[in-house]
């Protein structure tokens, strides 16, 4: 697909197929062109390109018929101020023709407590989970969740993670829309990383992250004296070098048994020893050269 | 029709919680009647065997119908698109038509609570003389209401945001008010603005609902400019609608 605002690309080239079942990732920084993707594959904006098909419909054209059957969390929404939790619930339920027990999701998100409050007093983790609670109202086949757990202290968001997998084990397939790297590569089984409106990178977090010349580094301190290029030949490893006391070993695979077998050869007791693998987040530096917050 | 029902009760409520709105679509006016109907609502108008408080609550109804279509409904409704919870609506199978068509639904029942009030204390407190043709007044004040709520729609279309909505329509709204003969009668004007009021479209509201309620029967040349406004202010809300 496509989208231009104005001269303003949003969206240039995007293209992926999500499989029923899965929580496929649409990941990249602000501004990459997200939440457009989204509202395209949703229906609430018209691509000035492309060819999009979910669930067998074209979201422009059977845009309602589209709705009933998926839902939606949007990154910027709101209701009413001082609508009460229980009325929205009951509110969204009737645009449903068969809508699943409000009273029963309003429990399993946590809302109950909450349930005479105003949308207004509300914080913004109660927020987010009543819209997502909104968006599961109709029993959706897919989910799309937009920046679910921006905004969330650490502990709110680990168990909105924990949420997402509920959702898709109970059969629902998930798009879940994220500038978080640790979060796609935490929950999805697939990520399309988008950057300036393209697709850089279309694959599972491991796949990607295996991908990288260097995947993973090891590091530990050692007594003055040793010689960090007698571990460069060993298999797997990359780099190695040293500043100061501390000994730092990247390359891919896993290099502890290797690095730890020379060690014990040469009779080096190695300290505070510490083992990193790549992340999502390098994937994005290794493609772009930035920093997805930068 | 479950979402349309479901839409106008909870916009009933919202309407309801919104303290600003209750007041001046159902006290304020109240508020007026009780005053200038106590200082001048006993004096006969000339000419017939009216008294002036058989033509304020006409007018009042004027008051009513203008405050929900120039501020209550563009305010409400340009809040809705700004502050996205239009755009929370529209990843639903929602219609606009349905959102609209309950916005209309809620206007018209606080309208006609806020004339009953008027109705009410007019006859309790000053012996108010009751319409000549009710099913007319009220059909025409319907009609009217309709006419404005458009505008109303149309205003939330063409303004950019809720701030400048709500300052056009009390800037609209309240010269208005008293140019129109829906606080004070347009007698009372200099003739300098007597000729402003020939272009205010509340001015015929307030001719259309008096002329009824004494029983002088439709005024065609008030239904055609209120017909005017009403089809013009749904070409331009049609045009100018937005979600967000």
């Amino acid at each position: 697909m496509r989208k231009e605002y104005g001269g303003t690309i949003a969206v240039d080239d995007v293209s992926f197929e999500v499989g029923r079942g899965e929580i496929f990732g649409i990941v990249g920084p602000n501004g990459a062109g997200k939440t457009t993707a989204v509202e395209c594959l949703t229906g609430m904006r018209k691509p000035d390109g492309g060819r999009i098909e979910v669930l067998g419909l074209d979201p422009n054209r059977n845009g309602d018929e589209l709705r009933r059957r998926i839902g939606v969390q949007l990154q910027q929404a709101a209701l009413p101020d001082r609508l009460k939790v229980w009325e929205a619930l009951d509110l969204y339920s009737s645009f449903y023709d068969s809508p699943t027990d409000w009273r029963e999701l309003m429990d399993r998100w946590g809302l109950s407590e909450k349930r005479g409050a105003a949308f207004e007093n509300l914080s913004g983790g109660q927020k987010q989970r009543l819209f997502v609670a909104l968006a599961l109202l109709n029993e959706p086949e897919i989910v799309f969740l937009d920046e679910l757990t921006s905004g969330l202290d650490p502990q709110a968001r680990r168990a909105s993670w924990n949420l997402v997998r509920e959702i898709r084990d109970a059969g629902r397939t998930v798009v879940l829309v994220t500038h978080f790297m640790d979060e796609a590569e935490m929950l999805c089984d697939r990520v399309a990383v988008i950057d300036e409106g393209r697709v850089i990178a279309l694959d599972t977090p491991r796949k990607l992250i295996g991908n990288l010349e260097v995947e993973s580094s090891l590091s530990f301190t050692a007594a003055n004296g040793f010689d960090p290029a007698s571990l460069r030949n060993l298999p797997g490893v990359m780099e190695a070098s040293r500043e100061g006391d501390l000994v730092v070993v990247s390359g891919s695979g896993s290099l502890l048994a290797p690095v730890a077998v020379e060690l014990d050869r040469q009779g080096i007791q190695p300290d505070d020893l510490t083992m990193s693998r790549a992340t999502l987040e390098d994937v994005f530096i290794f493609l772009t050269g930035r920093n997805v917050r930068d | 029709m479950k979402a349309l029902y479901k839409m106008t009760v909870v916009e009933a409520k919202m309407f309801l919680r919104e303290p600003m709105a209750v007041f001046f679509t159902l006290a304020f006016p109240v508020m007026a009647l009780l005053l200038f109907g106590n200082l001048f609502g006993g004096y006969p108008v000339p000419g017939t065997d009216l008294r002036g408080i058989d033509l304020y609550v006409p007018a009042y109804t004027g008051m009513i119908i203008g405050t929900v279509g120039l501020i209550g409904l563009p305010t409400t409704l340009a809040a809705y698109r700004d502050k996205d919870v239009l755009r929370r609506l529209r990843a639903t199978p929602l219609t606009s038509t349905t959102i609209l068509g309950a916005h209309v639904l809620v206007n018209l029942a606080a309208t006609t609570v806020g004339i009953a009030l008027l109705l009410v204390v007019g006859k309790l407190a000053f012996d108010l003389k009751m319409p000549e043709a009710p099913f007319s007044v009220a059909a025409a004040l319907a009609f009217a209401s309709l006419s404005f709520f458009a505008v109303g729609f149309a205003m939330a279309g063409l303004l950019p945001t809720v701030r400048v909505t709500s300052a056009v329509g009390q800037i609209v709204f309240f010269p208005m008010l008293f140019l129109s003969g829906a606080a004070l009668p347009l007698q009372t004007l200099p003739n300098s603005l007597r000729r402003i009021s020939d272009f205010l479209p509340l001015t015929y509201v307030v001719e259309l609902a008096q002329g009824l309620w004494i029983g002088e029967g439709w005024n065609w040349f008030a239904v055609a400019v209120l017909l005017g406004v009403l089809a013009l202010s749904i070409l331009v809300s049609a045009k100018t609608f937005r979600w967000e």
